[in-house]
């Protein structure tokens, strides 16, 4: 009896003063710059993501503008951009820049870096009771080598030509040839560049997830015993693993077309006035541009679950703590994160029906396609029954996680028109796509990030937490603009207005939207300045945050993570590191409001005979 | 500029107006004590204390009412709204079996969306944390699994199964009596060949591309005497066509929206659309109530700095129309200057030759090349006098 207290003291009586004790080994550079404290590498990504999302938000603004007010001119945009907005208006190469810059920016830095490398570097330890990853060094190398990519891309920018401009897929052979498209030419080759350092920073991440789910639990966590934010973060690292080398190899081709004269992906090409050939003065031919395409998307659609499924796990966690309930159907859950973890590797090519790809084998995609829509739905029926009979506290990370349920219902729906070959010939590369997308991946993947954000802020920073009324305000006005953003789309893609067109003037066709444009941009624009309401809450509870309670517990919580110090020094525990006895959902049973992992059965005895008055 | 500052300075007013606010609601609650108390005992580990956030509780669940009230009202009145706006009936014949797809994809999804999310803020409203109330222990269910998995499984199969039977159909060979036509891409225009009397594509490579023979037919293939560009993509109501598609330089996307037709022009990767144009331009001026109605052309796969400037006209007549306008329309052949032009390209089909000879020799390249069985044949000045 005597040592459950002071097991129970330990994990509750630390003042702070206690867990800094090793912290005078730290110099600045190793405690915030070269740090292998998972914890702080996780800052690192975070602080990155969150400068990138700043940058690729902006860009969207900035050519929202022009789509908005085709015939308006802003002297600001001169200002700013200089000879890219000359007169104050945006020029047709340097919108396509924006866009490429905006969704290369957006789906790699901010929703898998800025996502994925937070969360599953703050959490997989903490919640399976790791003193760090598998390799520290490898995983602070991971970040370094993200933030080099970043800074390869950051270097585009300013370059004179102008950084890559034939979109985010980089389809050769815009892509390919300097002559076709100003920004293939040395933009495209700091992309190539840049991608490839944060393939490299990719694997080193997910490796060391795998590693560390896989072997450094803690005594009792066994892997049904992990909460869903590991099941999803072990699975986006396999997804990730398996696919990103795929990309890889098709950025490396590209590079070998560009500059020693293969012909990968080219064939039969004619540009500039003349016929394209190789260094012996051959022309190019027996290339296959949809060979790119392949290889591409390979990577491209484990991609998007790469980005959703961490903000699936987070948002379940959020929602069974807030609702004071189990997750319904855990293992269900468990398991369709699983089948879509599989299935993710057989639908590339539905990015492809039209791209000139055998018929027949597009209708295969489009049975894979449309199964992965049936794990898709189960989890969220099982979100929503986790609401049911719930008692549900509204914090701003419940809200963001109840917004997520909506949108990835919204958005996912659409998945099925896209998804089914035929339908997709009218809807292709049209507008219908970019609210699909933008929906179900990059609005529901960001409000997975800002739950998990507003919900582990007091694991981010030393215990302290976010304003809670400005973040309600922030997802108020986040998730109706959203809304307001990407709903109008589908209607523009139901009159066949295609994406990526710097303007619908020449065509009478799709020339008739221009109030909902003008209304696209508006709540785009209000949408990017609510996002202050974040950034200012961010930096500023970051050093004057309230404190959580001295529970160590804001939320109560059931997972290990709520067992560490306020302000844990790297290894995380003081002391042993708590054994698991139980699964993580364990809300509202036998009278108990919540029973912690690390409570054993007889713990659990004892308290119930010493707290009679308890409910 | 002077608007730009007073709209960004009103803008960081606003952030500041509202951040002080939160700021202040935190004080008060903390006056009120609502903060936690800081000193923890041990039944709290496991036991229930009062919600974090329960004073924002009922404001955030009844928005949440209200929310999901005016949004589901609202995509469902915007989208009444602009029905006149979307592409008219479908002017094809697999258009419509695409529309008819649309229309039970819509009848899959339409009930689901709006059943979820209204559940979902329903719920969220309904069991908000109030004093008195807990939650209640739900782990599993695995019939409730079962159910809404098999059901959506039942409603994807049927998607699936209707969606193949379209896609096949409408991917299926051409008829043999399909009008042949070829659209060529490059940065940044549709270069429209139609394959004339014979119904037959002459052969081409871009290494025959110069500055008159712009699509580089190979004039040794006799099916290009006949061959001939159009400046509108003209089709005849009710026969079929097939549109081979191919670009010179990058990839670009053939695209008729009316027609539902979208395939992707790929430099060395030739590929086809075929559909059967089923309205008329004249229909469609009469059904739109709209004069000037014009059918389009368009790219659809971004392909440089003027991709959305990439319009060819398309005009769908009569049978009698079709005829009157094909008489109308001259041989390439000829506009480029008949036998003397056919000279000239015997003259350059020698100079590629030694230059690809030369190559040859430089490289000890030994291998044949298929590429050039045409060339080895002559051009009799008969062949063209048939014409």
């Amino acid at each position: 009896m005597a040592s459950t207290d002071i097991h129970l003291h330990d994990q509750l009586g630390h003042d702070h003063h206690d867990d800094h004790h090793h912290d005078h080994h730290e110099t600045f550079l190793t405690k915030y710059i070269f740090s292998q404290d998972h914890k702080m590498i996780a800052r690192q990504f975070l602080i990155t993501g969150i400068l990138w999302a700043f940058i690729g938000v902006l860009f969207s603004v900035l050519f929202r503008l022009q789509l908005g007010w085709p015939n308006e001119t802003f002297p600001i945009l001169e200002t700013l951009l200089g000879a890219w907005a000359e007169g104050g208006k945006l020029s047709p190469q340097f919108y396509y820049a924006l866009v490429t810059m905006h969704g290369t920016i957006m789906v790699f830095f901010v929703l898998t870096a800025g996502l994925s490398g937070t969360f599953s570097n703050l959490l997989i330890p903490l919640q399976i009771g790791a003193r760090d990853m598998a390799s520290p060094f490898i995983n602070m190398l991971s970040y370094w080598f993200f933030l080099l990519a970043g800074i390869i891309m950051a270097i585009s920018l300013f370059i004179q030509t102008g950084p890559a401009a034939g979109g985010w897929t980089a389809y050769p052979p815009l892509s390919a040839l300097g002559q076709s498209n100003l920004g293939s030419q040395l933009g495209m080759t700091l992309w190539l560049l840049s991608m490839t350092m944060f393939v490299v920073s990719s694997l080193m991440g997910g490796l060391n997830y795998i590693a560390t789910v896989l072997n450094m639990r803690t005594k009792g966590m066994t892997m049904f015993r992990m909460p869903l934010t590991i099941w999803a973060f072990f699975f986006t690292a396999v997804l990730g693993v398996l696919s990103f080398p795929v990309l890889l190899s098709g950025c490396i081709l590209l590079m070998f077309d560009r500059s020693l004269g293969t012909s990968f992906y080219l064939s039969d090409i004619y540009i500039g006035g003349e016929v394209l050939t190789n260094g012996a003065g051959q022309m190019i031919e027996g290339g296959s541009a949809i060979l790119f395409q392949h290889l591409f998307w390979f990577l491209g659609h484990p991609e998007v679950y790469i980005v959703i499924l961490p903000a699936m796990g987070m948002v379940s966690e959020v929602l069974a703590t807030n609702s004071r309930k189990p997750i319904f159907g855990y293992h269900a859950m468990v398991y369709s994160i699983m089948a879509i973890t599989i299935i993710a590797f057989l639908v590339w090519a539905h990015h492809m029906f039209i791209s000139g790809m055998n018929p027949f084998v597009g209708s295969i995609f489009v049975f894979f396609t449309l199964l992965i829509a049936i794990p898709s739905a189960i989890k969220v029926f099982n979100w929503i029954t986790t609401l049911w009979r719930g008692s549900i506290r509204f914090t701003t990370a419940t809200l963001f996680s109840i917004g997520f349920v909506s949108l990835f219902i919204s958005g996912g729906l659409t998945g099925l028109f896209l998804g089914n070959a035929a339908l997709d010939i009218p809807l292709h590369d049209t507008y219908f796509v970019i609210a699909h997308f933008h929906i179900v991946m990059g609005l529901a993947a960001g409000f997975g990030l800002f739950a998990g954000v507003y919900h582990w802020y007091p694991k981010l920073f030393n215990g302290r937490m976010m304003n809670e009324s400005l973040g309600v305000m922030h997802f108020w006005i986040t998730f109706i603009g959203s809304y307001f953003i990407f709903w109008p789309m589908h209607y523009l893609g139901m009159t066949g207005v295609p994406r990526r067109y710097y303007e619908f003037s020449q065509f009478e066709t799709f020339n008739k939207y221009d109030d909902l444009n003008m209304l696209i941009s508006t709540a785009a624009i209000l949408v990017f300045f609510a996002q202050f309401l974040f950034v200012i809450n961010f930096f500023y509870s970051i050093t004057k945050g309230k404190r959580m309670p001295a529970s160590l517990n804001p939320w109560q919580g059931t997972t290990m993570e709520w067992t560490t110090p306020m302000e844990p020094g790297h290894g995380n525990w003081v002391g042993k590191i708590p054994e698991v006895y139980r699964w993580p959902y364990d809300y509202e049973v036998d009278g108990h409001g919540f029973i912690p992992q690390t409570v054993s059965d007889e713990q659990l005895k004892q308290l119930s005979k010493t707290n009679v008055h308890h409910s | 500029m002077g608007t730009t500052t007073i709209g960004i300075i009103c803008i960081i007013l606003v952030l500041i107006i509202l951040f002080q606010i939160a700021k202040a609601s935190e004080l008060t609650s903390i006056i009120k004590g609502e903060e936690e108390d800081q000193n923890v005992t041990a039944d709290q580990l496991v036991g229930e204390r009062g919600s974090p956030g329960e004073h924002q509780g009922n404001g955030n669940a009844i928005m949440s009412l209200i929310f999901v009230i005016g949004f589901l009202v609202l995509t469902v009145w915007s989208a009444w709204y602009y029905r006149g706006l979307y592409l008219p009936e479908p002017s094809s014949v697999h258009g419509m079996w695409i529309r008819t797809m649309f229309f039970w994809t819509m009848v899959a999804t339409v009930p689901i969306f709006l059943i979820t999310n209204f559940v979902l803020f329903y719920f969220a409203y309904k069991y908000r944390a109030r004093k008195g109330h807990k939650a209640y222990h739900y782990a599993e269910n695995n019939r409730l699994e079962v159910v809404w998995t098999v059901i959506p499984a039942i409603v994807m199969v049927l998607l699936v199964f209707e969606g193949m039977r379209s896609w096949l159909k409408i991917t299926a060979p051409a008829p043999e009596e399909a009008i042949v036509i070829e659209a060529t891409a490059q940065q940044f225009n549709w270069t429209l060949r139609y394959s004339g009397a014979d119904n037959d594509l002459g052969k081409k490579s871009v290494k025959y591309i110069d500055g008159e023979n712009t699509l580089g037919q190979n004039w040794t293939d006799k099916p290009n005497y006949d061959d001939f560009t159009a400046d509108t993509l003209f089709l005849p109501i009710g026969r079929p066509v097939q549109i081979k598609i191919n670009s010179i330089d990058v990839l670009h996307s053939f695209y008729l929206p009316h027609f539902r037709v979208k395939m992707d022009a790929v430099p060395g990767i030739p590929t086809q659309f075929w559909f059967i144009p089923t309205k008329t331009t004249e229909d469609l001026r009469k059904m739109e109530d709209n004069p000037n109605f014009n059918y389009e052309l368009a790219c659809a796969e971004l392909c440089g700095q003027a991709h959305f400037n990439m319009r060819k006209p398309v005009y769908v007549g009569t049978e009698a129309e079709y005829n009157a306008w094909l008489k109308r329309q001259k041989p390439t052949i000829e506009k480029l200057g008949g036998n003397e032009y056919l000279k000239k390209f015997e003259h350059k089909l020698e100079e590629i030759k030694k230059k690809e000879l030369e190559h040859k020799l430089d490289h000890h390249h030994g291998h044949g090349d298929d590429g050039h069985h045409a060339d080895k044949k002559e051009i009799k000045s008969k062949d063209l006098a048939r014409l």
